[in-house]
């Protein structure tokens, strides 16, 4: 999927952007102006310069050719050009000098741009993924993953053209502008007023055009965003189509869709089309009024106002001329850099808003260490790996550090929770797992068995009751290194670009090979990986599309196999095994999880079967807990679901 | 590659042409109008008459408003022909993707074909718009600018024989650097936002396994490479402004020099004043008409890539046909596979069906067991020809699916399919998928043959609930109840059942199959399902392995004979499944 933006693709979203509500946003602005500045204290200032210097050495120039032409006017009648020589060249030298000038700044200025752009946002792309990674779940889970990803994508895309082209473009035009503006004064008052007329002029029709055009881009929006839900639809939906005939309703149901997108886009593109050739034959009969205006006074014979005092003369008029056009773009190029000045700072904005959204806190200072243990059982710290880990628990009070073997018993003790706080979805929870045990939550969808999980490696924290790993309060517990010491392996499953053996790997970063094939083999994901053309090697993308979803759930199986921990969750693990091959793989998943403290989560009740406690939730409640035997014989919830008169959803 | 675009063109021919003709106007008038204006300023420098002064300035007058309607029309024909062209791009691929069989659309992805329906049509329609109107404008512009600029300017216009080489070189240099480092960035940049993607997906793995640190290092190093790569190209591309600019800058210094040298010498009688500023707005027309040329160049290329993929999409011919002379009815229920070898792709090295041998008398009940990749699917897949077999025949009610018109033998039999789907809509309006005359009493009645109606009527609106997008307000046992439902609508001679009460509870599951036995005994059933329950009552069992029959019988002789069905049902009874996914 292509979710970037070539340098000058406008885009659909690009346009949804334009029309929204227009508000300068100067906190966003300064915010970034200060980063920039802040990344580049040297580099931005001189481009910054270079950018002032190139403008005012670009309007300049309009004096000098009116001195050319004012010298040529003078030896006119003459036919001498070596006389008129020593006047004219040494004020084309300039010219040209002043020229070299201002190229060199345009050279400097856009080069340093392209760094200091590039930079910039590399440094944002960084800070942002920095950022997000120490978001809490709770971001994760309440912000679509769509709207995240377009944080990289097209806010990063709004803020390049806001710090490469808007505000450079800006300051370079408003410059232009006041500095024409200046020249104007300096030769004719009379007829700047009238270029100013002019000006108001186009602004109002950029308004009336603008306004219209804003109107039908945001229903063309509209009916994009209809088109592509309805085609989104159709097209995963294509084969029940095929299968009930339903070519010809689908086809008229789009062309309904397709009609009324093309009759807005034409519209909304129609007005925007129309707007630059409008602007610029305005700007060609204010030339049209300037040049007959000028003509008409000098002809009469009017006395000029100017602040240098100079009558009217043709050596005025038309450098004048040149100065109108030079003029008018600029302005306009002001009013449409405004545009897109509010829409990077926008983009910009959004990005902020990531950055600085609340990160996760962690305040546990109860860290997981490697550990001797000698004959008289007494646990010492060490640095080299060796298999034993220990909880290092300083406590404030007295200084002293005690040292407890990690073991993997959890308990919680009287457990609420809630997402938010009005809705309490889990009720006076307590379970206790022993170190070994096989701890397994039934229940429907929504009764709360995966919440009970994010509980206990602290995606969430609870709102009430306890919660004690190996007798630690897990909020004392730093979060990386009690996650550590959970291995979760999700229905959900994500693997990530790269090579079976380096996913594989995740769980642990500095398995060997053979570690990472063994733990493949302990959890029955070897045979599958080895048949692969690559084996090991091959390279999985889009999260590894290029496997089943079973084969999938094997490796990160595996995944969390190789990171060894006492305490595994095993959320729907197994759920898109087929049942043929979990019958091949159940013998791996039960040495999977001999000796290890393991929570399991499974629709299908033969996962559970053997497990030492399993509890029945219901509604964020636990209705019903005991082993699979007391549970048939109570001949309750279980019971019905054991026997199939009950549907899991 | 354009012809196959063109054609999507149709009844937008004229408003191009039209788009054509009147920017041709505009140019021409463009043009003209520094020409006049040489004449106005040579005319209140000759101090002549106030009248000439003001008809010279009214006649340019006329000049831009004509140049604005002509300007406005070519917006607005421009606009419509786009649009236009666009909607029919989108019309021809959506009609073409009706036509796609099984193994077309097995081919994209969904979501492939999504981007090409909208992203891609999006930069094509700019494109178009890019290329009518600037396309036209910036050559002719050129063209025309020369052509005045010598008949003005004489010798003056030799400037652009140095200038314009220069400038176009220098635009087609930077764009063929800077193109391809830029085709090499974004490739990269795919991928970092890949990586982010997969990071937003997998947040809960990356925190569970404490690997933000790791992650920010593997991002931090990505981000930094592109950042480089980024600078290197664009560093490349903003050399055409200075570009640009010198290029302009030399124009005018030449100009200014030599012709006040020429006006000088001759007095005027070569060149004049209003001609040397005429010069100037020439070269400037001069140099950015080249611009643009450039930046359409860049912007076509670009939008190439999305040519490409949308040409894909119109020139790929459906893999099924309709046969001539074709067969409409369907006789009876029947289904016999001879001798049937099958795969998806003829470049697939394996079968996913090798040599089936079948025959199923109208009424049976058949059920399919094996594991993932067996060939369950392929095997029931091929009754309403919804792939063509590769080898062997297939035959439907004693005759070659083949010979049968492709809507009536689907109209005959029903597939619920594995991956199913509702649409956005009513319930009612789901159902009536199969048959689209239905009765609210023939609607309720197949729901309460498909174990469907009992929920249905603890809904609020009962039959008129909505179903969004996706059918996500509906549990998965509900989802495949109500598909079942739909199929049966059809009244079809053949009911096939792709693994489609999986969600469904084990006791409903025996209900449905109940009333299909009561209800529709005529009727021919495939039944693929993970549970042995939901085939031990069949006629026959069909155990698939590999692609091939691996045995077949009733539930009690499989239980004999099938090693791999008894280790199922072994698995399945000891473990008390009741099997949810």
């Amino acid at each position: 999927m292509r979710t970037n933006n070539m340098p000058m693709r406008g885009g659909p979203r690009g346009r949804q952007g334009m029309v929204g509500k227009k508000k300068l946003n100067m906190g966003a602005l300064k915010r970034v102006i200060k980063m920039l500045y802040g990344y580049y204290p040297v580099l931005l200032p001189v481009a910054v310069g270079c950018i002032i210097f190139a403008a005012i050495t670009s309007s300049i120039p309009a004096i000098f050719q009116q001195q050319v032409i004012a010298s040529i006017e003078n030896w006119f009648s003459t036919r001498d050009w070596a006389s008129a020589k020593g006047e004219i060249i040494p004020k084309v030298a300039i010219l040209a000098g002043l020229y070299v000038l201002s190229f060199i700044a345009v050279v400097v200025q856009t080069q340093l741009m392209a760094i200091i752009t590039q930079g910039f946002l590399g440094k944002m792309r960084k800070t942002m993924f920095n950022g997000m990674q120490n978001l809490p779940i709770k971001y994760f889970d309440t912000n679509k993953h769509g709207d995240i990803m377009s944080h990289y994508t097209n806010d990063i895309d709004t803020l390049r053209q806001l710090v490469s082209q808007s505000i450079p473009a800006l300051l370079q035009s408003i410059i232009i502008v006041v500095s024409v503006f200046s020249i104007m004064l300096w030769y004719s008052v009379w007829m700047t007023m009238v270029v100013i007329a002019g000006v108001v002029v186009m602004f109002f029709v950029t308004k009336v055009i603008g306004g219209g055009s804003a109107k039908y881009f945001i229903r063309q929006q509209r009916a994009i965003g209809k088109t592509e839900g309805f085609i989104q639809e159709m097209m995963s939906g294509q084969k029940v189509v095929k299968v009930f005939n339903h070519e010809k309703h689908a086809q008229a149901d789009f062309d309904k869709i397709n009609d009324a997108l093309y009759e807005d886009s034409s519209r909304a593109h129609a007005y925007a089309n129309c707007l630059g050739p409008i602007i610029q034959n305005i700007g060609n009969i204010l030339y049209v009024v300037i040049a007959t205006v000028g003509g008409l006074l000098l002809l009469s014979g009017a006395k000029n106002f100017s602040i240098s005092g100079m009558a009217f003369e043709i050596s005025i008029i038309v450098p004048f001329l040149n100065m109108t056009k030079q003029f008018t773009g600029n302005v306009n190029q002001v009013s449409q850099q405004i545009n897109s000045i509010v829409m990077g700072l926008a983009g910009a904005e959004r990005i902020f808003a990531l950055m600085d959204t609340e990160p996760e806190t962690d305040d546990g200072y109860v860290t997981l260490v490697n550990a001797e243990i000698d004959k008289d059982g007494n646990i010492t710290e060490t640095k080299k790996r060796t298999g034993i880990w220990a909880w290092k628990h300083p406590h404030r009070e007295d200084g002293t550090v005690t040292y407890t073997r990690l073991a993997g018993d959890v308990r919680l003790f009287d457990v609420d929770f809630g997402y938010v706080p009005e809705k309490t979805v889990l009720h006076n929870i307590d379970v206790y797992a022993e170190p070994g045990q096989k701890v397994a939550f039934v229940g429907a969808t929504g009764a709360g068995k995966t919440t009970i999980t994010n509980l206990i490696n602290r995606f969430y924290d609870i709102a009430d009751g306890k919660i004690r790993y190996d007798g630690i309060n897990i909020n004392k517990i730093k979060k990386s290194d009690l996650r550590r010491s959970l291995g979760i392996v999700l229905q959900e499953t994500n693997l990530f670009t790269g090579t079976v053996m380096e996913n594989i790997r995740y769980g642990r970063l500095d398995a060997t090979d053979e570690e990472c094939i063994e733990a493949a083999r302990l959890s029955g994901a070897d045979d599958f990986i080895s048949r692969l053309p690559a084996g090991y090697d091959t390279e999985l993308s889009n999260n590894g599309s290029n496997l089943s979803q079973g084969q999938r759930q094997l490796i990160a199986i595996a995944r969390a196999a190789v990171a060894d921990p006492p305490v595994m969750i095993l959320d729907e693990a197994t759920s898109s095994i087929d049942t043929r091959t979990e019958a091949i793989v159940s013998k791996g998943m039960d040495r999977l999880m001999q000796g290890r403290t393991v929570f399991v989560i499974a629709h299908r009740l033969s996962t559970v079967k053997n497990s030492d406690v399993i509890m029945v939730l219901e509604q964020g409640r636990i209705i019903e807990r005991g082993s699979h035997d007391a549970l048939i014989a109570q001949k309750g919830k279980y019971y019905q679901l054991y026997t199939g008169a009950f549907e899991l959803e | 590659m354009i012809k196959t675009l063109a054609k999507s063109i149709r009844e937008y021919k004229l408003p191009s042409i039209l788009t054509l003709i009147f920017i041709m106007g505009e140019v021409l008038i463009e043009v003209y109008i520094p020409f006049i204006t040489a004449d106005l300023v040579n005319s209140i420098k000759a101090s002549a008459p106030i009248e000439t002064v003001v008809k010279t300035g009214l006649y340019l007058g006329l000049m831009a408003v004509l140049s604005l309607c002509c300007g406005g029309i070519a917006g607005f024909t421009c606009a419509k022909a786009s649009a236009g062209f666009a909607k029919n791009l989108r019309h021809d691929m959506f009609s073409k993707i009706q036509r796609y069989s099984f193994g077309n659309i097995d081919k994209f992805s969904s979501t492939s074909l999504v981007t090409r329906l909208t992203t891609d049509v999006t930069n094509v329609q700019q494109s178009y718009m890019m290329i009518i109107r600037t396309a036209v404008r910036s050559p002719m512009m050129f063209i025309f600018s020369i052509i005045m600029a010598y008949r003005m300017g004489g010798t003056l216009a030799t400037t652009f024989v140095v200038v314009v080489p220069v400038l176009l070189f220098g635009l087609l240099f930077v764009a063929r650097k800077a193109m391809p480092a830029f085709r090499r960035v974004f490739k990269k940049y795919d991928r970092l936002n890949e990586s982010i993607e997969e990071n937003v997906r997998g947040m809960r793995v990356v925190k569970g396994f404490s690997r933000e640190e790791y992650e920010k290092k593997k991002f931090g190093d990505a981000a930094d490479d592109i950042a480089g790569d980024f600078t290197k190209a664009e560093r490349i591309v903003v050399l055409n402004a200075p570009l640009m600019q010198f290029c302009l800058y030399f124009n005018m210094v030449f100009v200014l020099t030599v012709g006040s040298y020429l006006a000088i010498s001759s007095g005027g009688t070569k060149i004049d004043v209003g001609q040397i500023s005429a010069m100037l707005t020439y070269g400037m027309q001069i140099l950015m008409s080249l611009m643009m040329l450039s930046m359409i160049y860049v912007m076509i290329t670009m939008s190439l890539e999305s040519m490409k993929r949308i040409c894909e999409v119109l020139r790929e011919e459906p893999t099924l046909t309709n046969p001539q002379n074709a067969v409409s009815a369907v006789a009876d229920g029947s289904v016999t596979f001879e001798n049937v070898s099958f795969k998806y792709s003829k470049k697939a090295k394996r079968y996913s069906l090798e040599n089936v041998n079948l025959n199923i008398k109208s009424g049976m009940t058949v059920g399919i067991i094996g594991g993932t990749g067996s060939g369950k699917s392929s095997l029931v897949q091929l009754i309403p020809r919804l792939y063509d077999v590769t080898d062997g025949c297939v035959k439907v009610g004693g005759r070659d699916v083949k010979e049968y018109d492709i809507k009536a033998l689907r109209d005959s039999v029903a597939m619920v399919l594995q991956k199913n789907q509702l649409f956005s809509g009513t319930i009612k309006e789901n159902l009536r998928w199969g048959n689209e005359t239905a009765t609210d009493e023939e609607i309720a009645e197949v729901c309460r043959l498909s174990q469907a109606d009992e929920f249905i009527s603890t809904f609020p609106d009962g039959y008129d609930t909505y179903i969004e997008q996706g059918g996500s307000n509906v549990s998965g046992g509900q989802k495949q109840r109500l598909c079942i439902a739909r199929a049966l609508l059809k009244k079809p001679k053949i009911l096939i059942l792709d693994d489609s009460t999986s969600a469904v509870d084990t006791k409903t599951d025996a209900f449905i199959r109940k009333g299909f036995k009561e209800f529709i005994p005529e009727t021919t059933k495939f039944i693929i399902a993970q549970r042995i329950a939901s085939v031990e009552d069949a006629d026959l069992i069909i155990v698939m392995e590999n692609g091939k029959i691996a045995d077949a019988g009733t539930h009690d002789e499989l239980l004999g004979t099938s090693q791999i069905y008894r280790e199922v049902y072994e698995q399945q009874t000891n473990g008390g499944d009741s099997d949810e996914n």
